[in-house]
Parts: C-alpha cells; structure tokens; sequence
C-alpha cells in the first residue's frame, strides 16, 4: 500500500528541465490566492443527470466529502502529503478529486505542483481502432524493462447524452494488471472543453509528483478536445494503422499536425511499410516550403510545425518498441529549451485558459449572482442585448460582485 | 381511408380482367396483383376496424414480415437450382435422401460433472437409457490449459464440466464404453489436439484400431475470440493447430470429425439469425482457405467438417436459416473451392437449443421453449440434438431434468409425425420467401467480412464482436423495454415458487483430482517424458505437425497443463483487444 | 473552488474473475449502466482477484460488480471481497451477477458481497440499486 515511489536518481536528473518555469509559477499562484478562497459551495451541478452520485452534492461540488471536518485545503495538503509518500490509493483518490474539478484537488495540486514538471508526459492518440492502447501497454512494458514505473492516463469520451463512459482501455493493458509500478487510470472526457485538458494535465502533474517519470496520456483522435489534450504534451505521438484502402486517418483527421512522432502499428500488416513510406513522403516537405511555412506560422503566433519522425512498430512482438522509447527518451533528454520549451508553454497556457474560463463559470453560477445573469440572458435571448456587449457588462461586474 | 374511398377503390379494382390481360399473365404475377387487390379492400377494411397488433412484424434478424405471402414471393424460385432434392445438391432439403425415414437424427446430450467418474457414471446411464452418442463437457482449466492443480484452476475444477488433465483421466472417463462402436463429440478448441491426443491413446489402450474411433472435436478457434472466450493462443498459431488436426485426422483418423464450425455461441452471445448463420459459414471459410494453405485437397478433408447451430423458438425463421445454410455452403464449396466430392458440399450440422431462451424464473416454462426450439431442429433437418434441461439457467442440469430434456426429442422423434418426410415445410410460400431473405442477408455480412481480409482479419478488426455486442444489447433494451415479451418474466409473471433441488458438485471432488494429476507426474518415466515433451518443443517451433507429437507425449504421461505451456512458450497468449 | 463545471460521477468496475468466456452479461450490463450515466471501467476476461482489486485502487471506483456463469462463485468472489479489503478498499460496494444459485447467497453476502443479482435483472434494477447505496467517498 505504502511503497514508496520509484528511485529518486531517475527523477533528479531531469529536475533542471522546469526550473525555467518555476518562477512563472509562483507568479501564477501568488495571483490565484484570493480566487481561490471561494469556495463556492451554492453551485453543485449534480442534479439531473441520472449517473450523477446521490452523494455529489457532499463529495463533489461543495468538497465536504468524508467524515473529516477540515477545510479542503487542509485535506486536500494531508492528501498530497499521502500521494508524495508514495500511497497510491490517495493518489487514487486525489485523480478523482482532480476529475470532479474539487477544491481538495485545487489545494493539493498547490502543493505538488513545485514538484511536478519532472516527468516526460507523452501524448498518444489517433484514430479508433489504430492500436494506441495496445502501443502504450508495449511502451510501459519498455519502460518497465528500464526499471522505471510508468503511468497510463486513458481517456474515453463521455456520452453527451448521459453522461456516461464506458472506458475499456485497461483490456489491452492486462499484462501490466498485477504491477503496481504501472500506474493505468482511465477518464472520462465528460465533455466540457477546455475543462478535458485541465483535468488531465493536473492528473498528469499528480502522477508526475508521485513520482512516475513516464506518463502516457491517451486519447481518441476524434473530438478536438481529445486531440488539444494530446497536443498539450511534451511529446504527441499519433497512431497509424495501415489501412486496406489509401487513406491515411491521421490526415483525414488533422492529427498529423499535432504529431512529434508518427507511428505505424502493426508493422508485420501487409500495407505496413507502404502506409510508413506514404507518410514519411508526406512529412517530408521541401527546405524552402519549410521556411515559408515557419515564417507564415510564426506571423500568426503558432506554433512551428513539427517535422515529425516516422516510426514503424508491432506491438505483440515488441519489435520496432524499444527504438520509439529510445527516441521518447532522447527528446526527454533533450535540456535545450527549443525541443520541450515549446509543448510546456502551450501547455502553461491551456492550464491557465482552462483555470481562468473554470473560474469564471463558477463565479457566474454562483447563487447570489444568479439574478443579475439570469436577466442579462433573458435580455439577449430576447434580442434587447448583443452577447459581446453583455459579455462586457458580466466582467465589468464581475469586478464588483464579492468574491467568497 | 374513408369508407366512400374504400368503396370507390373495391369498384375500380375488381373490375374484371379482360380476356387477354388474363392469358398474358402468369399465375405468379397474378397472384401479386390479387394480393394488392386483397390488402386494399379486404384486409385494408379490417385492419381499419381492428388494427394489428404492430407497426411492423419482423424476425430476429430484422426481416420484414408480410402481411401474406402468394405464389408471386417466390416466383424467382428454380427447383433444380436453388432446392433440389433431399441428399442432391444444393442440399436445401436436406443431406440424407430418406431423412428421419432413414435414420433418426442423433440424440447427444452434452454432459460432464465433477470428476471424470462421475462423468463416467452418467454416461453410461444415459447410453441405458437409449441416447446414441456420447458429448463431453470439459471444465473450464482443460479447455484453457491448466491441470486441475493449477493456480488459475482453483474453484473452477469440474465445475462446468469434467476435469482431465491426463490419460489417467481420460481412461477412467471412457472406461466401460466401447470406443469402437460409441461416438464421440468433445466440446473443446484451445486444447483440442491435445484433448484427441488423450483419446486416441485411451482408444489404443483399448485396443481399438484409429480406423475405427469415431467421433468430433469442436476445435472451432475463431468462435472463441468472436464470442466464447475460451482461447489461449494468438489467432495465427491457433490456426496452424486447427489444419494440424485436419490433416492428421485425414491420414489416420477417417472417422474422425475434425471441427464443428459453431455458430451456437455467437447466438447465445447476442447474434441475430442472421449473423450467426453469416459468421459461422465466414469461419468455415477461412479454415477451408487454411487448410489449402497447408496444400490439403479439397475433397480430402471437407466431407469431415461439421458445423453446430442454435434453434431458437421462431420456428420459421430458425428452419429457414438452416435450410440456407446447407444452400450456401454446397455453393461455396463447389463454386469457391471446387468441392467434387458430394459430401465435401454438405452442411451437416449438430444444434443445441438455446440456452439464453432459458429463464430462472417459472422453469418449467423452459420445457415449452426447448421443445419449440426442438421441433425447429428438426424441420430444419440437422443431424444431432442437443436439447437443454429446464434448469440450466440456474446450474448445471439434475439428473432428473436431464432425461426430461432427452424425453423431449424422444416424443419428437416418435409421436410428432414430424419426421415422416424431408424438409416438410419445403414450398411454403413464407419459408421459401425468408429462405431467401435469410441467405440475402447473411451474404451481405459475408461480403463485409471479405473486404475487410476474410473471418480472421474482421476479427481482429473487431467486426464480427461488435456486431454481435450490438444485437445483445439491442435485444437486452427491448426485453426492458417490454417490447420483446418473455414469458414469465416480462409478463405473464407467476409468484416466485421456491428454487428446485439443483446439481450440486462435490467440493472433495476438485482434491482428489488434484491428487490424481500429482500422482500422474510423480510416477511417470521422466526420462521418456522429457523426450516427448522435447519433441512437442520442436514441433510447435517447426513445421512439423504437432499430433503425432502430442500423442506420444501423452503416452509418455505428460499432462494436458504441460504440454499447453509447451505451446504457450513457442507462440504466446493471446489477449482480447476489442472494448465494448 | 474550480468546479460547478462538473459533478461527481459513479465509478464502476465491472470485472470477469476467474476462466470463464462468457462476457455477454458483463458487456450488456457495462454498456446499459453507461447509458444510466456511470462512468463504467470494463476489463475483460480473465481476471484474478488481485488484478481486480489493484484495479479497483488505481480506477478509486465506488462500485466493483463481478459477472461469474461458471460456477467458481463461491471461491473466486470471497477471494476478491479479501483482496480488495487487503487494498484498504473495504468501503467498495461489490455486486455480483450470473449463474448463482439463492443457496449461495447469504455466504456471499457474508463474505463481503453487498447484493446480488441474479438472472433476469434489468439494466435498470441495478442502476437504480448503485445510485440508492453506493457509499460517500472519504477524502484520503
């Protein structure tokens, strides 16, 4: 129950890679602190939804779950506390805490989130049926092969209807079934944009703080959240499986875009090869294009396309597996800010984008405000109001309304 | 439609044909028109008065039903081409000429208990009590693999069948029942060659030549990634061992069964009729396609498949769909693979009724369902019965229940008059209609199946799972939805009546099981065991077909767990890769 | 506070302890309780008591339900009622479904099980049983 994380030596040499940012984050939290304290208990949004807990209303929103009376920053340290010495049933329970958008979860990723920023969090998504959970059950095996624990975030979409996910991914993950150095945790993607990538990245920085130095985060590449989430990642591998017809998914899909490294499953398919070689055609764009295609990218404020490598593999047999570790493992390595820098600030971005819109809707929802916002939506309903200018006037009163 | 409407429509129609419009046309298509006539004055003012009780009838597998059939609905029907006659191809009224005039159809009841004496015990009662073939149950550790003393095997020994994890095993199950003359069916497939390896040398042990032993394995891999779950090894090397025991049982095994291609799990797992007809005769392709892979010849081992269905109770749509499964499959015998040999073209099957249409609740109503399901069978002309005792959905069937469920084919087989001509219900203008329309819509699935690469590939695409999945839960929403009635349960609901006395397994059983496969080990000649045990090294790792080496194997007193983790340790396990 | 954007959800595990094949059940039943709003983790065949327990941990489910037709209850569900105890996730409501027999069930229930469902019970039974008496959640 109580085994400690894995060895620390693993985790100290890559601790240089967030000191950059470290300072930024300080900032970021010395801001946050008023916000913060309102814990606006009024605003449970457990009712309706038959899945719902008939506990929500304590456990969830107003984060007086359990038999303990302490503010939920108190538990939510005492929680990170459990999770840093290495009880994976708190770090259980914190991943939930973080799903269901608690402020146990806000109060415990203040305090593992200095400690976090350690760990290479690698993307994987592609198209249904690409093979990516099998892929990332052969990377953990890989990983496990070095000696180092691995951690598996898998997320599923939600139904928008009811709410509910079926998340099936552990099958493919059995063999790591009886490891407790393989940490596999599935989520649902409960549909809320923006809201998917905070979730998942804070999941990611608990894990990271517990001490696994590999968190693989997997996602279906359908449903731009989904894909926004994998993109967020240090590394965004994208998933291939050679097709019967011509089509590439990955492009029907617009994933190529997002991708560090293309994989081909099922190397030993007929087709394998041919779907590896179209890709890497496709990737390969020429020197002046190239330079056109950064600059217009960088007049727009994006990102630089990648030139991801192409990398064929067969999961079952492990072949082509420890090479796509090892070049996992190089780009990880890598301490010059051009090859991580870019995937952590677009990440710092999407947190602070995530947790600023959150923030906003709670104070929005917020009992006492309801009047004021219920009028402003009446009014534009009924055409009396533009939504940009009752935009303007929510914020400006946002100002003026009490926080807590 | 207003009545004056009506009226007006009854006046222009019945307006009587002239002469010649009359000599024009044909009875069939006459027959079309006066149908049209009929729904819109007779029928269309009935129904106006008392509407039918649905929207729309159709069949499990989504076939609409008509409101009559006429001549005209089977108007494309060829005699020669598409029915034949019965022992002719294509086979559609069946593949004896004289049928039940002939010889009954096999009453198998599917047993295995606790220990193989016990199993033993109950075989021999029910060949005194007049059942003609023998059909074995395994536990769940044989057909995966384990001996009975195995981690895995802990609380699952002789629970769903009989345990045998030795010669010593199979002898003692076999034991009193003459090899030679008694056939023999083995519901096993992962171990399939090892579990004939057991009987073949139990056999010899008896002195009864191979020449003579006769019996089937289901040795059916594909169902168990699609539907029942009892796989061991990845697909590929699966289907090595599959042609393996093909091709050793065609050298020395004449009377052997070599596979029962088995739709009955798909169905209890959810398919439609449809589906389990399509998917079934997709696996017995891709096993027909292996085998000549192995440069089998046709003719040479297809007259020793054998294929295994479910009857449901919709009578109609059950004696259809076996009726088209004798048809397709004579086509794609000869047409697909050129199939010579008349009897390498004919379905020949065994069908279990269905063990899902059973309930817990007022069981004796399951007396009904089997005998429905029973009748189904038998109209639709299969070779061997199984049918299911009252209580099986509660466990594993009494003794008493078991002989009523054997009772049930005997007052088939012999009071019903059912089985006085071939293929009776033949001409009906409804089962010729959905004879159709089953083998329509079963070579639809058949032609998804080919474009994603054939039975194996769909499976490992997941296709063939998630359809199957789709239709379980499609089904499972209309029973609670009430829009699917199942007596007893749904409605018509009695009070609850305490539970029956149920079968109950020994628990001191699963030790002196245990004890046996440890004698086994410790008695045995290591040296001699050790050769073997190389030999099946070598096999699996080769080319070299496994069985000769499984045999001697068993003979040098290697236990059916050692000789799986031989296999296990060249090839793998396989793990399911497709979600719900 | 960061929430209000979403709510607690129900976690189940539903698992296959022990060698049987059949998962019909466990997929109907995985599927429906989708379609009732949990959040529903499945994990195929195959299952030993541990590999569910160590799932129930990782996953911090509220529920475990056990799909068994092979009769192997009476070993198999008292062992994963242990393991899971041994993971300290004795609060766990565990349900268990398939062929078993009412004889068996005061044992099982004495082994840990809280309900059992037996054959005929409606994706909606079980639903409306999980949300009725799956138990608060204690922080750490």
């Amino acid at each position: 129950m109580t085994r400690a994380g894995p060895d620390p030596a693993a985790q100290s040499d890559v601790r240089g890679a967030q000191s950059d940012l470290s300072a930024a984050q300080s900032d970021a939290e010395a801001a946050q602190g008023p916000i913060a304290a309102s814990d606006a208990s009024g605003s449970s949004g457990s009712t309706g939804s038959s899945g719902a807990s008939p506990t929500s209303g304590t456990s969830g929103a107003s984060g007086a779950s359990g038999t303990s009376g302490a503010p939920p920053g108190g538990r939510g340290a005492h929680l990170a506390e459990r999770v840093l010495a290495g009880d994976r049933r708190s770090l259980a329970r914190l991943l939930t805490e973080i799903e269901d958008r608690t402020s146990v979860a806000e109060a415990a990723l203040r305090t593992l989130y200095p400690v976090s920023g350690r760990a290479h969090l690698v993307g994987i998504t592609g198209a249904p049926g690409a093979g990516k959970s099998t892929l990332v059950a052969a990377l953990a095996r890989a990983v496990r092969s070095t000696g180092r624990p691995a951690a598996v975030l898998a997320i599923d979409p939600s139904s928008p209807i009811t709410g509910g996910a079926l998340l099936g991914d552990r099958i493919r993950m059995q063999e790591h079934a009886g490891d407790r150095d393989v940490f596999i945790r599935s989520m649902a993607s409960r549909g809320h944009a923006g809201g998917l990538a905070a979730a998942s990245v804070d999941a990611a920085a608990a894990l990271d703080a517990a001490g696994f130095p590999v968190v693989f985060l997997e996602t279906v590449g359908a449903g731009q959240s989904e894909v926004e989430v994998a993109s967020i990642a240090d590394t965004t591998v994208v998933v291939e499986a050679p097709e019967m017809g011509d089509e590439v998914q990955a492009i029907k899909a617009g994933l190529l875009e997002v991708a560090d490294i293309v994989v081909v499953t099922k190397g030993d398919r007929p087709g394998a090869q041919r779907t590896a070689a179209q890709l890497r055609g496709m990737l390969t764009v020429g020197a002046s294009d190239e330079a056109e295609a950064v600059r217009r990218a960088e007049a727009r404020g994006r990102r630089r396309p990648k030139r991801p490598q192409v990398m064929l593999v067969t999961a079952p047999t492990g072949d082509g597996i420890a090479e796509l570790l090892a070049a996992l493992d190089r780009r990880h390595g890598e301490r010059d800010a051009a090859a991580l820098r870019p995937a952590r600030l677009a990440r710092a971005a999407a947190q602070l984008d995530a947790v600023i819109a959150e923030r906003l809707h709670a104070r929005l929802r917020d009992g006492r405000h309801g009047p004021a916002v219920d009028e402003m939506l009446r009014a534009m309903a009924d055409h009396e109001i533009d939504p940009y200018a009752a935009a303007d006037r929510v914020l400006a009163q946002l100002e003026e309304w009490p926080a807590g | 439609m207003t009545p004056e409407a009506r009226a007006g429509v009854e006046t222009g129609a019945s307006a009587p044909a002239s002469e010649s419009e009359r000599l024009g046309r044909s009875a069939t298509e006459r027959s079309l028109e006066e149908r049209e006539h009929w729904r819109e004055t007779t029928r269309a003012r009935a129904v106006a008065e008392h509407p039918e009780r649905r929207e729309m009838f159709v069949t499990s597998s989504g076939i609409p039903i008509a409101d009559v059939y006429v001549p005209g609905d089977i108007a494309a029907l060829d005699e020669d081409r598409d029915l034949g006659r019965p022992g002719e191809y294509p086979f559609t009224r069946g593949v004896q000429p004289t049928m039940y005039r002939g010889r009954l159809w096999t009453m198998r009841q599917y047993a295995g208990f606790a220990s193989a004496e016990q199993t033993n015990r109950r075989f021999r009662y029910l060949l005194e009590q007049g059942q003609t073939g023998l059909s074995v149950a395994f536990d769940l550790p044989t057909q995966m693999g384990y001996d009975s003393d195995a981690a895995w095997a802990e609380g699952e020994v002789g629970r769903v069948g009989v345990p045998i994890s030795s010669l010593a095993d199979m002898e003692l199950l076999l034991g009193g029942i003459p090899l030679d003359r008694v056939s023999t069916s083995m519901t096993i497939n992962a171990t399939a060659p090892i579990l004939l390896a057991f009987y073949v040398a139990a056999a010899e042990r008896q002195g009864v030549p191979r020449a003579a032993v006769s019996g089937t394995v289901q040795n059916d891999i594909l169902k168990e990634y699609i539907a029942r779950g009892t796989y061991i090894y990845p697909p590929r090397p699966s289907m090595r061992l599959v042609t393996d025991v093909f091709e050793f049982c065609a050298a020395e095994l004449p009377k052997w069964n070599t596979i029962s291609i088995s739709g009955y799990h798909m169905r209890e797992a959810g398919a439609t009729a449809a589906q389990e007809l399509a998917f079934t005769l997709a696996d017995g392709i891709a096993y027909v396609e292996a085998a000549q892979r192995r440069g089998l010849d046709v003719d040479r081992f297809a007259g020793r498949l054998s294929f295994f269905f479910a009857a449901w109770s919709e009578l109609f749509e059950e004696v259809a769909k076996f009726r088209a499964a004798r048809r397709m499959w004579a086509r794609i015998m000869r047409d697909r693979f050129g199939a010579r040999n008349p009897r390498s073209q004919m379905c020949r099957f065994h069908t279990q009724t269905a063990g899902s249409s059973l309930t817990a609740q007022a069981i004796e109503n399951n007396v009904v369902r089997t005998t429905l399901q029973a009748l189904a069978a038998v109209l639709g002309g299969t070779q061997s019965l199984h049918t299911n005792a009252r209580d099986e959905a509660l466990a594993l069937p009494t003794e008493e229940s078991a002989r009523l469920a054997l009772r049930t084919q005997q007052i088939l087989a012999h009071e019903a008059g059912v089985t006085e001509t071939p293929d009776p219900l033949a001409g009906s203008y409804f089962v010729e209609s959905l004879t159709d329309e089953l083998e329509r819509a079963a070579q639809a699935y058949l032609d998804e199946i080919g474009a994603l690469g054939g039975a194996l590939a769909a499976i490992e695409a997941g296709y063939q799972q998630r359809q199957i999945q789709e239709s379980a839960y499609r089904r499972q929403r209309a029973v609670e939805a009430g829009e699917e009635i199942v007596v007893g349960v749904n409605r018509f609901v009695d009070e609850p009546v305490p539970a029956p006395p149920i079968q109950r397994i020994d628990p001191g059983e699963e030790g002196r099981q245990v004890e046996r496969v440890r004698r086994v080990r410790a008695e045995r000649d290591a040296r001699a065991w050790g050769r073997a045990m190389e030999h099946v090294r070598t096999a699996a790792a080769g080319d070299e077909n496994v069985m000769p080496a499984l045999i001697e194997a068993v003979h040098g007193g290697a236990t059916l767990g050692e000789m799986s983790d031989a296999l296990r340790a060249v090839w793998g396990e396989h793990r399911e890769s497709v979600t719900v | 506070m960061i929430g209000a954007m979403t709510e607690r959800r129900i976690r189940v595990l539903i698992a296959k302890p022990g060698l049987d094949g059949h998962d019909r059940g466990a997929k109907v039943l995985a599927r429906g309780l989708r379609d009732e709003g949990f959040e529903v983790v499945y994990t195929g065949l195959r299952q030993t008591p541990e590999m569910i327990a160590s799932a129930a941990l990782q996953e911090d489910v509220d529920v475990v339900g056990l799909s068994i037709l092979s009769g192997a209850h009476m070993t198999l569900v008292p062992r994963v009622c242990r393991a899971l105890r041994d993971e300290g996730l004795g609060d766990v409501l565990v349900t268990a479904g398939g062929i078993i027999p009412d004889d068996d069930v005061p044992a099982l229930r004495e082994a840990g099980v809280d309900r059992v469902f037996g054959p005929g019970t409606t994706i909606g039974e079980v639903a409306e049983y999980l949300r009725a008496n799956v138990r608060p959640r204690e922080t750490a």
